[in-house]
Order: structure tokens, then C-alpha cells, then sequence
């Protein structure tokens, strides 16, 4: 949070340069539009993770399983809210679902996110929960009792059979889901990388080095989630789950940071007429933003921190303290990276002769206040959804110690 | 008993055949009626304007343009333009291109108010003025991203915004090359030059065309021989601005100097 206070204060410092048309002097995709590709970065990524654990059966992953597939749904649930608070008639909206413009990139959104939080995510926690939901709705007491009859949809069978079935169904919905994670962060790329007009964000890399910088994100969030609910809930971590996501992370990074490091290289290599000017923006406006934040605080610090941490021999406190600041480091860098692109993309004119700057408001419904509710909002629907369906495997403390005496009086 | 001579002479059709093949041709005389577009054949004998006959484009000459920046000023008005600095449906750059180093371009105001003096001491090679507006490409990007088609071609080649239908996602803001567009502070919606759709619909010229001292902006009709437009193409060496992004501008530049993007 602290990071996006800094933003505004690093990025107004320098004025106008060069020509600019006369109407680009105020950026108009805000911090709202920086939060809307973070937050369903967070989810592919998220899911992505949930569904190695399924589909390609790494069990070390299976304590996060269903708290990936929960914080996923809690991030999906509010990232298309910046969207909606970014128009200017956010009543029309709808209007989207209804009379879609097919040539439109951004028509197809209503549409992807449909398919992805109705079919894909919602689906998949259904079925993964349905055994449990219909024990619960047995079990409790009260209106919980109703609630949990009303989640079951009248599907109360829980032979062996019919779990089996669940099973299997779940494992097709993860196996369309992993495609369709690509789809919706590949598809938030396409809307940027689809604008030949803007010589920053035109290039066919950009969808991809949005997915894999989404995996990244949504890694580094379980590893966070993971960390902090086990240490509120006072249950030891599996060291086990934390090396593979460790490993994983790192992997991705490894993937996205040569992926972005080509699309450099490639844009000096090729040196168009823009290359001067983003230059000149990179080495002025973006330097802390692009280099120091992006690139060696959120990209090189971590990933030489996951290196030393998984693969040296150190005790496991250490070994989870640099897990824990790697991911950390990760969201800032994900979250500059976000950054550069979307605000980075309306730094400099389409004149190609000059470079405009982006104040940040407090107040307002574009400014810091939203942006940082927007991105507590999911953390706070995680906490009720963790409350309505458990996602813990195994059992609590006060569970454990219910089940030790239970168990010495049988004795 | 009638003779054939009889028949020839006087075909008689009987009353029950006249009235059967009546109902077989007034169904088929209504249904060739129907199809021609009877809107469109009434509309043009009461002299109702049909945009499919017009092909609208602009020509503007930089070697006539003074700077004088009337244009940009008048669309203000004519337009309801905020008289804020950053909205623009029309505005001219100055281009003051040195022997050596870079070009200076500036549009303070969008010219209206005048450009000030370089204060650089500079061996001045050549300077000139370009005024910029929508350029109502034929593939116009901003018409392609629209999410909900408010930005639309009309038949008779000009790019329009329906303020009613836009959501304000400003996505056409940023897919336009030319940074012609704008969201109205007002009315919250994507703006920009519509060639005075008002005024050319009634049969006048945009307002920007009407106030040029110097005739440097010329409107008219592609493909027709009566525009102004012709002998524009006839006499002049014409290009667009940003051809390598194939959006098929309808403004064309008479003199477009290289520098120009």
C-alpha cells in the first residue's frame, strides 16, 4: 500500500516535455485501469496453481488446493469493479452484455468473465465442496443449517458413486479451466497489445508476458495467503507445499523475465521511430517505476532470494522468512509492472515528441483511497468465503486438541 | 355462340377471371413496390438529405495555413468545445524546423491565442503550420474498439460518437493514432470533430472551412466531380497522416512535410 503512495509522489515530480497533442495532457486510463489487469493477473494465477495440484497431480500443492480456488473467486469477484467505477456512464454498462461490438476487444470481457467465474470457477468449488456442503447442511444447526441445504442445490447424494462423479466432473472443469485462465489474462493483454496506435503497448508479447507474470502474481499470493492464514491460525506449514510453490515461483519468474527481457531487446534491436522517445520516458519517468521497482527490486531481488532459499541449506525459519519477502517483492514488482504498462502507456504522445505525467488523486472515485480498498476488498471476501466453506485440510488447533481428549476417553 | 373472329375482336373476360387474376397481380404489384426502399424514393422527391449519396473528405493545404488559429477557435463555439485548455476537436502546430538539431513544434492553446517567440537563437531552415483534426479514417481504430459500436462510420463517410450509446471507457481515446479524441468533461463521453455533421447535413460547409482566411482547409466529396475537392487532388501532391498504420485517413495534407507525425 505504501508503494502506491509513493507512486504519485515519484511520478509528478517532472512536467511536461516536448510537444504533446493538446488532448493527451491528462492521462486517461487511471490507477483504476493499474488494478484491474493486477487483480485478474491474481486470479489466473491463483487458479492456474489449484489446478497443477489437480490435473497434473502435485500433491506437495494439495494443502492450498482449495484455498487457491477461494482466494481466485474473491479476487474475480471484485476485479471487474474498477472497470465499472472507471466509465464515465458506468449505467450503459450493461450495455456491453447487450449490444456487444464484435470487433471490439474489450465487448468480449462481459463474456470471458462470465465464462470464467460462472462456469469455470464457480463450478469447479461446487463440485470440489458438494460432499462437504451436504455433511455441513446435516451437521449444523439453525439458519446455517438452510444455508448450507440452500449451497447443496438439492444435490444431496453423497454415496460413493456420486463423489466419484464429483471428482471426475471437477477434473474436466479444471482441465477447460486451465485454458480458460489463459484465455482471461491472455485476453486483458490483447486489449493492450492490440492497439497499433500506441507504439509501448502494440507488440504480439504482450498477452503472453501478461500470463506469465499473472502466474507469477497468483504464486506469490498463495504463498502469502498460505503463509499468514497458517500462521492466524497458529497450524504448521507444510515446508513441503512452500519449496514446490518456491520452486514453481521461481520457474515462472524465470520464464517471464526472459519473456520481457526478449520484448526489450527486441524493441531496441528493432529501434523504431518511437524508440527515442520511450527511451527518453524509460530513463525519466518509468526509471524508478521500470527499473528499480519492476526490474531489481521485483524481478532480480526475489528470484536470486528464492534461488539461495530453496536450493541452499538453511534452517527452515530462514528458509520461510525469504520465501515470504520474495513474494512480497514479487506483488510490488507485478504491481509496477501493471504500472508501467498501463500508465507507461500514456506517458509519452502519439506525437512521439514529448512526455505528459500522471497525478495521482487522494479523493475521488479514481484516487488512492479507491485503489487501496479496491485491493483490500478481496482479502476481506476471502476471510468470509474461508468462513462459509473451510478450505483447511487438516484440522485446527482447537480441533486437534477436541480430537486428543475424545480420543484419551476412548482409551 | 361466338365465333373465333369474335373472341379476337373482343376478348371478353368474364367477370369471376377479372376479379381472380386481380388477387393474383395486387399481392405481387405490393410486394414489387415493397421492395424498393420507398422511404428512400419519397425522400428524395420531398428533397430529405440521403447520406448514402455523399462521400465526405477534407483538404487542407499547409502552404496556405497562417497560424492564425480562427479555425480551432471557431469550433469552440460552434461545437460547445470546453474553453479549457486540453479539449479539442481542431487545433494547428507550428513546426519550426532549425538547420541543426531537432524540430520545435508547439500548439499552445491550440493556437488560439497565438504562438510565442522562440526565444532560442536558431538558423531558422524552414517553419510552417498543420492543422490537425479527426481524420474519419475509412478504418478507423477507434470505431473498431468501441465495446458498445457508439462510435460508428456513417454512409456518408464520417466518424460519429452517439453521446447516448457511449459508456466513457475512453478504449477509442487510446486506439486513436491522432489523439483527436477527448472525454467531455460535461457530458462524460467521447468527443471529437464530426465535420460539423449539423452544418453538412443542411447543405454548409464545417465551420472551420467557413472561417479559413485563406482557404487552407477545403471540404467537399470524394468522387464527385462538382467538389472542390477535385481539383484539390488534380493540383496538389497529396498525403495522410500515419499511412503505415493503414487507417485510411479522410484528411488530406497538400505540402505534408516529412516531420509531421
Amino acid at each position: 500500500m505504501l508503494y502506491s503512495i509513493i507512486f504519485p509522489l515519484l511520478n509528478s515530480m517532472p512536467g511536461l516535455s516536448g510537444y504533446v497533442f493538446p488532448n493527451e495532457y491528462e492521462l486517461h486510463w487511471s490507477i483504476l485501469i493499474v488494478i484491474y489487469p493486477y487483480l485478474t493477473g491474481l486470479v489466473a494465477g491463483a487458479f492456474i496453481l489449484a489446478s497443477l495440484e489437480r490435473v497434473f497431480k502435485v500433491s506437495a500443492l494439495k494443502p492450498i488446493y482449495r484455498l487457491s480456488l477461494l482466494t481466485a473467486l474473491s479476487f474475480m469477484i471484485i476485479a471487474p469493479l474498477p472497470l465499472l467505477a472507471h466509465l464515465g456512464h458506468p449505467e450503459r454498462s450493461f450495455e456491453m452484455f447487450l449490444t456487444p461490438h464484435t470487433a471490439s476487444a474489450m465487448a468480449m470481457f462481459g463474456f470471458v468473465y462470465a465464462w470464467y467465474l460462472m462456469v469455470v470457477l464457480l463450478l469447479e468449488i461446487w463440485f470440489d465442496y458438494r460432499k462437504d456442503i451436504v455433511i455441513w447442511s446435516n451437521e449444523k444447526k439453525g439458519i446455517v443449517k438452510y444455508f448450507y441445504k440452500l449451497l447443496t442445490l438439492g444435490a444431496t447424494d453423497i454415496s460413493e458413486k456420486a463423489v466419484a462423479f464429483d471428482h471426475k466432473i471437477g477434473r474436466v472443469i479444471t482441465i477447460i479451466g486451465i485454458p480458460s485462465a489463459f484465455l482471461l489474462h491472455g485476453y486483458v493483454g490483447f486489449i493492450f497489445g492490440s492497439i497499433k496506435a500506441n507504439p509501448w503497448w502494440s507488440s504480439v508479447l504482450i498477452p503472453i508476458v501478461f500470463l506469465f507474470s499473472a502466474i507469477v502474481s497468483g504464486i506469490a499470493l498463495m504463498l502469502l495467503v498460505y503463509m499468514i492464514t497458517s500462521m492466524v491460525r497458529w497450524t504448521t506449514m507444510s515446508m513441503k507445499c512452500l519449496n514446490k510453490l518456491a520452486e514453481f515461483l521461481l520457474y515462472a519468474m524465470l520464464i517471464d523475465f526472459s519473456l520481457e527481457t526478449l520484448d526489450f531487446i527486441h524493441r531496441l534491436y528493432e529501434s523504431e521511430e518511437s524508440i527515442s522517445i520511450l527511451s527518453e520516458m524509460i530513463s525519466s519517468r518509468l526509471f524508478i517505476s521500470l527499473i528499480i521497482t519492476q526490474i531489481i527490486i521485483g524481478s532480480l531481488m526475489p528470484m536470486l532470494g528464492l534461488v539461495f532459499a530453496r536450493f541452499g541449506k538453511l534452517p527452515d525459519e530462514l528458509r520461510r522468512m525469504i520465501y515470504f519477502i520474495s513474494a512480497i517483492l514479487v506483488q510490488v514488482g507485478i504491481f509496477s509492472t501493471r504500472w508501467n504498462v498501463v500508465i507507461g502507456g500514456q506517458l509519452f504522445s502519439k506525437s512521439l515528441r514529448g512526455l505528459t505525467t500522471y497525478k495521482l488523486d487522494i479523493f475521488g472515485i479514481e484516487g488512492l483511497l479507491v485503489s487501496i480498498a479496491l485491493l483490500i476488498a478481496p482479502i476481506g471476501i476471502l476471510w468470509v468465503l474461508t468462513k462459509i466453506l473451510p478450505p483447511w485440510n487438516e484440522m485446527g488447533k482447537v480441533q486437534k486438541e477436541v480430537a486428543k481428549m475424545s480420543a484419551t476417553e476412548s482409551v | 355462340m361466338k365465333t373465333i373472329t369474335d373472341k379476337l375482336i373482343r376478348p371478353e373476360i368474364e367477370r369471376r377471371a377479372f376479379l381472380k387474376n386481380c388477387s393474383k397481380t395486387l399481392p405481387s404489384l405490393l410486394l414489387l413496390v415493397a421492395s424498393f426502399d420507398v422511404q428512400q424514393l419519397m425522400a428524395k422527391e420531398n428533397g430529405v438529405y440521403d447520406p448514402t449519396e455523399h462521400n465526405y473528405a477534407m483538404g487542407i493545404n499547409i502552404k496556405k495555413c497562417i497560424g492564425c488559429a480562427r479555425c480551432a477557435d471557431a469550433c469552440k463555439s460552434e461545437n460547445k468545445v470546453p474553453r479549457k485548455p486540453h479539449f479539442f476537436r481542431t487545433w494547428v502546430e507550428r513546426y519550426v524546423i532549425p538547420e541543426e538539431g531537432e524540430p520545435i513544434v508547439d500548439s499552445p492553446n491550440g493556437g488560439i491565442d497565438g504562438y510565442p517567440e522562440i526565444s532560442q537563437k536558431l538558423h531558422i531552415q524552414r517553419t510552417f503550420f498543420v492543422p490537425k483534426l479527426c481524420n474519419h479514417c475509412v478504418k478507423a481504430p477507434c470505431v473498431q474498439v468501441c465495446p458498445v459500436g457508439a462510435t460508428f462510420n456513417t454512409k456518408d463517410g464520417v466518424v460519429l460518437v452517439d453521446p447516448k450509446w457511449c459508456v466513457g471507457c475512453r478504449y477509442c481515446i487510446q486506439a486513436c493514432p491522432y489523439g483527436a479524441r477527448y472525454l467531455h468533461p460535461e457530458t462524460n463521453v467521447a468527443d471529437k470533430c464530426t465535420f460539423c455533421y449539423h452544418r453538412i447535413t443542411d447543405g454548409k460547409l464545417p465551420v472551420c472551412v467557413e472561417v479559413c482566411p485563406t482557404q487552407a482547409r477545403i471540404f467537399g466529396e470524394k468522387g464527385q466531380k462538382s467538389s472542390p475537392l477535385r481539383r484539390f487532388f488534380r493540383f496538389n501532391e497529396i498525403h495522410t497522416l500515419k499511412p503505415g498504420l493503414n487507417t485510411k485517413p479522410k484528411v488530406y495534407y497538400a505540402g505534408l512535410d516529412g516531420e509531421v507525425i
